[in-house]
């Protein structure tokens, strides 16, 4: 299978601390990859790293295939981002949001009008697309903003802690639109505090100070750690 | 100890609670579960007389949240969910602060805090604003308590904290409620409400039920599956196809499926996926969660 992304040796050093200790990982085309770890173990470090807004130490990083040192600009075209902080525009439109991000992605206006005719259908929302982000429901924000960061067919997306403060059934909706994106081949890199969405992962990575403790399935990780369920296994790795 | 009797607020065209009323007894862990925009940071605000209500009234202590605000704010604690200690001052320095607005010192009521400060101690000549996330958390909930509240409110404290950070932080309320302090904590993770002796489950500024989380499950009497099988993206798409479903949800591992006016048996969903071609299928009845509880209130409404 493809590899979307490749990480080998890479380390990240703020003055004498290091944040990302020699981490090596592949994650595959159309896999959901659970990117997962306690708070300062240096998640946020190696995602930024991955989506060309900083630099590694040293190591190798390639990302859909570009190299992270030469080739950010064309890492940035190639991935989408979405996280529960930064999403869209409140004071936008839902179509001045998708025309803003079109533009950004350099989507030309005519295949921005199709690609937005199939989206608003698909979200069932083509009566509300003229009002403002900052009026709508917690999920029609969330599931809007995850298909504004796959409009322009990302070979990988990026999810930070998508799903916070949303009620179970919101949380649990979100997830089919995950399973859409990757049934369209999109790979999914996610990171999420919810345990039990550990599960819906193909694959899970655990970090703890800095280092991969553990990485594969969640079936096989149980297994290993005879836990069961994530919730078990990430509290022996991490506590 | 609380008391909240029809309390409604508005911001502009927004109802953010609507017509609450519950109480809190001396002494009690009470939980206010629900996602963003449940109400429970306007509810927490109104008890800490930092937003007046539009309509009803409350009390804390027996004192009321507008005439006697003074009093409320020397004997409750509270931890907003935004970090907001001075972050261009120590660990150290904070502490003192807090300790000398209430007019007491660190070492008067140490007791209290001893435990949770321990723990960040070694850092306590560093800039607040330079402490990780469970750090600031700790620092916080010291501040909190250093004037030995009757009432201790906390909003969000574990909302974006790792599992291992929660259990630990858990394990802190607990022991401040052996000491004898009233908490009313508010959390969106279902999972937090089975620590609580009684919660409120919230949605949109409504209280959809109040009870001991125990009750709350007990009284879910719908019949409950648990159901996996290989291809979990394909089951749940056979699932939401099948006209006898009313449910049907991911939860970790398995899906959990309720039947349409729960006359389904777990073998008429065995062979319906059977034929369906489904491998490694496992289907079997399964003792509800809160989480299971909230969904159905919130499909309900």
């Amino acid at each position: 299978m493809e590899k979307v992304i490749e990480v080998r040796h890479l380390v990240k050093k703020f003055g004498s601390f290091t944040a990302n200790d020699n981490l090596n990982f592949d994650v595959y085309q159309g896999e959901i990859f659970g990117f997962l770890g306690a708070n300062g173990a240096g998640k946020t470090t190696a995602m930024r790293i991955l989506c060309g807004l900083s630099s590694p130490t040293s190591g190798e990083v390639k990302v859909s295939g570009y190299d992270i040192y030469k080739e950010t600009e064309k890492i940035k075209r190639n991935i989408g981002y979405m996280s529960q902080k930064f999403s869209l525009y409140e004071d936008l439109t839902i179509a001045e949001n998708i025309r803003f991000f079109s533009g950004i992605y350099g989507i030309t206006p005519k295949n921005r009008k199709a690609k937005q005719e199939v989206l608003l259908k698909n979200l069932d929302i083509e009566s509300s697309k003229d009002s403002l982000i900052g009026s709508l429901p917690l999920g029609w924000k969330q599931k809007l903003a995850f298909s504004v960061a796959i409009f322009h067919d990302p070979k990988i997306v990026f999810l930070d802690e998508p799903t916070s403060g949303v009620d179970p059934i919101t949380r649990r909706k979100f997830w089919d639109l995950i399973y859409e994106a990757t049934d369209r081949g999109i790979t999914v890199f996610v990171t999420t505090h919810y345990m039990d969405e550990a599960e819906y992962c193909n694959r899970v990575s655990i970090m703890n100070d800095g280092r991969i403790e553990a990485l594969d399935t969640p079936e096989n990780l149980k297994k290993k750690y005879s836990a069961k369920n994530m919730d078990e296994v990430f509290l022996k790795i991490a506590r | 100890m609380i008391s909240i009797h029809h309390i409604s607020k508005s911001y502009s065209d927004v109802q953010a609670v609507r017509d609450i009323s519950l109480e809190v007894k001396n002494g009690e862990l009470f939980g206010l579960i629900g996602p963003d925009g449940a109400g429970k940071t306007t509810l927490m605000r109104i008890l800490m007389t930092l937003l007046i209500q539009d309509e009803g009234t409350a009390s804390m202590g027996g004192f009321d949240v507008i005439k006697d605000y003074k009093k409320i704010r020397n004997m409750t604690g509270y931890m907003p969910g935004r970090f907001s200690l001075y972050q261009d001052l120590t660990v150290e320095e904070n502490l003192n602060f807090f300790a000398t607005v209430f007019k007491t010192t660190v070492a008067e009521n140490y007791d209290l805090i001893r435990d949770i400060y321990i723990q960040i101690e070694p850092f306590k000549k560093r800039l607040a604003g330079k402490l990780s996330g469970g750090m600031k958390q700790k620092l916080a909930l010291s501040c909190a308590l250093i004037h030995k509240p009757e009432i201790l409110i906390l909003d969000e404290p574990t909302t974006g904290v790792d599992a291992v950070s929660r259990k630990e932080f858990w394990e802190m309320l607990k022991k401040l409620q052996q000491k004898g302090i009233t908490i009313l904590v508010s959390t969106p993770y279902m999972d937090e409400a089975m620590l609580c002796n009684r919660v409120a489950l919230m949605q949109k500024g409504e209280i959809l039920d109040i009870d001991t989380p125990q009750k709350l499950v007990e009284n879910y009497t719908r019949k409950l599956y648990a159901i996996k099988s290989d291809d979990m993206h394909r089951l749940i798409q056979d699932l939401r196809s099948y006209e006898k479903t009313d449910s049907a949800y991911a939860f970790g591992q398995f899906l959990h499926v309720t039947g349409k006016e729960d006359e389904v048996e777990a073998t008429e969903f065995e062979n319906y996926l059977l034929k369906k071609d489904h491998p490694g299928l496992q289907v079997f009845d399964i003792v509800p969660g809160i989480e299971d509880v909230f969904m159905e209130l919130l499909q309900e409404q």
